[in-house]
């Protein structure tokens, strides 16, 4: 039997969407740091303007730069198409309000990020777009939250804080049997370690800000449009599948298919939101997707060693990652994440609050910031910092123990970061 | 527009603007287990510039209704059924792949219903690898990852879309994906089991082929074999084009058409 010859994952990574610059023979992408771009003629400008042919007219709907970008996350994803915004928030909004309009519901998952759950929960209903968050474990919540209004169901491929794991096949048929699509923030994962759009997720966002970046040095989202949904096979998109008068009663359905997603995203959503990635941020950000598998790999080689050290750590009342045998989703992430569950942990310390904040205290190597997904090691301790004002019952019920210390892994030898956790969780409980 | 053929709805694109009665048709024909989008680049275009362009879901292919149709003789009756519903008169042709075919045969079969052939992908017989074959009929998705690997060529299996931010080898895959169970199979086994006989002594119109360096599904030497035996033939070369042509050279191809349709 013969198999596709499509170029592999790493090649992908370096080559996907950038051809040597035509003009100079550049290697590497240039950045291209304009605002807009000369017209041949008038007759290109309107056949640009019309959508009757591709190209650029100015840097908030699209740039060369940009695009290399866009087109190489599109290839690692295995999407139609990808669009990129100033952040991951962006990008979650590009995609919300894309398909949706006031009168709409989301189901959610209640274990994501807190500033996705604002959007959701304190934002956008003020727009008219509600939500119900569900226990993203529970299918039947996931059925029964879903009303004639919803027009999407979001998760995150690895939940926030206690790393759930996206059951993405199950979550996709139910959405699917409502004729809804399923969005997934994939930050967490990369397509390096799972690829939701082959586990039938439709659309796929991420920060890109952290592990395809890689290096925290610059913001940005995307917005991976699968192809695979059928925005015209109901009356629940019109966004996609009726005319829109902004390009003269264009059907982006009709006209464009399978990519309607991403073509409207840009077309309206850059051009009226404005959210637009920097092209020197995306420049940024493609030497990182240059070295994604390999990062990644060291990734998740570190965080084994990490959770058997935290494992046997005296100091150490848990230890939350899907690799850990008893972690509600182990057997679930040795199915959807062979290549391993990502570098994010969470573990319990012994002494609660305060323990917790002689630990962040007395980390040396490991740096205490709000962030997650970079080459270094990064440590934060909710109850002291990002969840302050809640109370001990309030944690708890956010699912954020006035013990939980969340650990982002990096790349540095796994020994010196073992060393410095050692050190500081001996320094956390001399209190 | 939406007209009706047979008592089934067929679904036509044309380029977002109502077709224009006095402007010259063009029938735009897509591939085996595609749809009308195959031409989203060019649709739009010809519609903007002096045409009646109207890209047409096969029978069973995208919104169309109907079942897809078991041979391309049978094709090329219901696009000629279909030119007569549309009623503007004889059409322009433009076809790719197994749509090329579909062109070859209406104009042999009903000369009245064309005024022009534009074949991008031809050849005078489309065998089908049969791993291909065997995995259409299986509906496995081998079948759009071998059509997709196969119908591109080098350069676009690394980057060049033209259009920022969509990656073609991924469109051409969930294009194909996104067909209805059977739909592939159909397809490529009227490619198959066609045999073009005297096709080529019984076209009396002007032809346009174009044929890409790189097209692994119908290459040069195929078309060259089609070519030698048309009268009235215009050959256009595009290096390193694959198979997939209008969408990865989509520029090329809008002022390829705008040229041989003039």
């Amino acid at each position: 039997m013969v198999d596709p010859e499509y170029l592999k994952f790493d090649t992908l990574s370096l080559h996907a969407g950038q051809e040597p610059d035509p003009t100079t023979g550049s290697r590497a992408v240039p950045i291209y740091q304009t605002t807009s771009y000369s017209f041949v003629d008038t007759e290109q400008a309107a056949g640009l303007f019309n959508l009757e042919q591709p190209g650029h007219i100015y840097s908030r709907i699209s740039n060369p730069t940009v695009a290399v970008l866009e087109e190489r996350i599109a290839a690692l994803e295995g999407g139609v198409g990808a669009v990129c915004t100033a952040s991951g928030m962006a990008a979650f909004h590009l995609a919300a309000a894309t398909i949706m309009s006031a009168g709409n519901h989301v189901v959610a998952s209640r274990n994501i990020y807190g500033g996705t759950h604002n959007m959701l929960n304190l934002t956008m209903p003020r727009f008219g777009i509600t939500t119900t968050f569900v226990d993203p474990r529970d299918p039947e919540a996931w059925r029964s939250a879903i009303t004639p209004e919803t027009r999407l169901l979001f998760a995150e491929t690895l939940g926030n804080p206690g790393i759930e794991v996206l059951d993405i096949p199950l979550i996709a048929q139910i959405a699917h049997e409502n004729g809804l699509p399923l969005m997934v923030d994939a930050t967490f994962t990369t397509p390096y370690l799972m690829k939701p759009i082959d586990l039938g997720a439709d659309i796929v966002m991420h920060s890109v800000t952290k592990f395809l970046g890689g290096h925290g040095i610059a913001l940005g989202g995307v917005v991976v449009d699968g192809g695979r949904f059928d925005w015209a096979a109901n009356d629940k998109f019109p966004t996609l599948s009726q005319p829109y008068d902004g390009y003269h009663g264009i059907s982006f359905a009709d006209e464009y298919g399978h990519q309607a997603l991403s073509m409207r995203a840009r077309a309206e959503g850059l051009r009226d939101f404005g959210a637009a990635m920097s092209p020197t941020n995306a420049f940024h950000l493609l030497q990182g997707v240059e070295t994604l598998p390999l990062r990644m790999k060291r990734h998740v080689e570190n965080t084994t060693s990490v959770v058997e050290f935290l494992e046997e750590a005296d100091a150490v009342t848990w230890v939350s990652h899907p690799s850990v045998a008893t972690h509600p989703d182990h057997e679930l992430a040795k199915q959807l994440l062979p290549k391993g569950a990502g570098a994010i942990l969470s573990f319990g310390i012994a002494g609660g609050r305060e323990a917790g904040c002689r630990f962040i205290e007395n980390v040396q190597l490991a740096s205490h910031l709000a962030n997650v997904g970079d080459a270094k090691t990064l440590v934060l301790h909710p109850a002291s910092t990002t969840h302050q004002q809640l109370s001990a019952e309030d944690l708890v019920a956010a699912g954020v123990g006035e013990d939980l210390i969340r650990l982002s892994v990096g790349l540095e030898d796994p020994e010196d970061i073992i060393s410095d956790l050692s050190r500081a969780l001996r320094a956390s409980q001399k209190g | 527009m939406n007209i009706e053929c047979r008592g089934e709805t067929v679904n036509i694109a044309t380029g977002g603007v109502e077709v224009d009665r006095d402007l010259p048709p063009v029938v735009l024909l897509h591939g085996a287990g595609m749809d009308r989008t195959v031409w989203s680049q060019q649709t739009r275009y010809l519609a903007h510039h002096g045409f009646a362009a109207m890209a047409v879901d096969l029978p069973g292919h995208g919104e169309s209704g109907g079942e897809p149709l078991p041979s391309i003789a049978e094709m090329a009756d219901w696009v000629a059924e279909a030119i007569t519903e549309i009623g503007l008169g004889p059409a322009h042709l433009v076809g790719h792949s197994m749509g090329s075919l579909i062109s070859l045969e209406v104009a042999a079969r009903h000369p009245e219903a064309v005024e022009r052939i534009v074949l991008l992908g031809a050849a005078a017989a489309m065998p089908v690898h049969p791993d291909l074959l065997g995995a259409a009929e299986r509906n496995e998705v081998l079948a759009p990852q071998l059509i997709t690997s196969w119908g591109h060529g080098t350069r676009a299996h690394i980057a060049g879309n033209p259009t920022p931010g969509l990656w073609m080898r991924s469109g051409c895959q969930a294009l194909l994906e996104r067909a209805n169970d059977g739909v592939i199979f159909n397809d490529l086994a009227a490619c198959n089991a066609y045999e073009a006989g005297d096709v080529a002594a019984r076209i009396a119109c002007p032809i346009t082929v174009v044929v890409g360096s790189e097209d692994k599904m119908t290459p040069p030497r195929a078309t060259s074999q089609l070519v030698a035996g048309l009268s009235d033939v215009d050959l256009k070369h595009l290096d390193g084009v694959g198979h997939m042509m209008m969408i990865e050279v989509p520029d090329r191809i809008r002022e390829l058409l705008l040229d041989a349709l003039h």
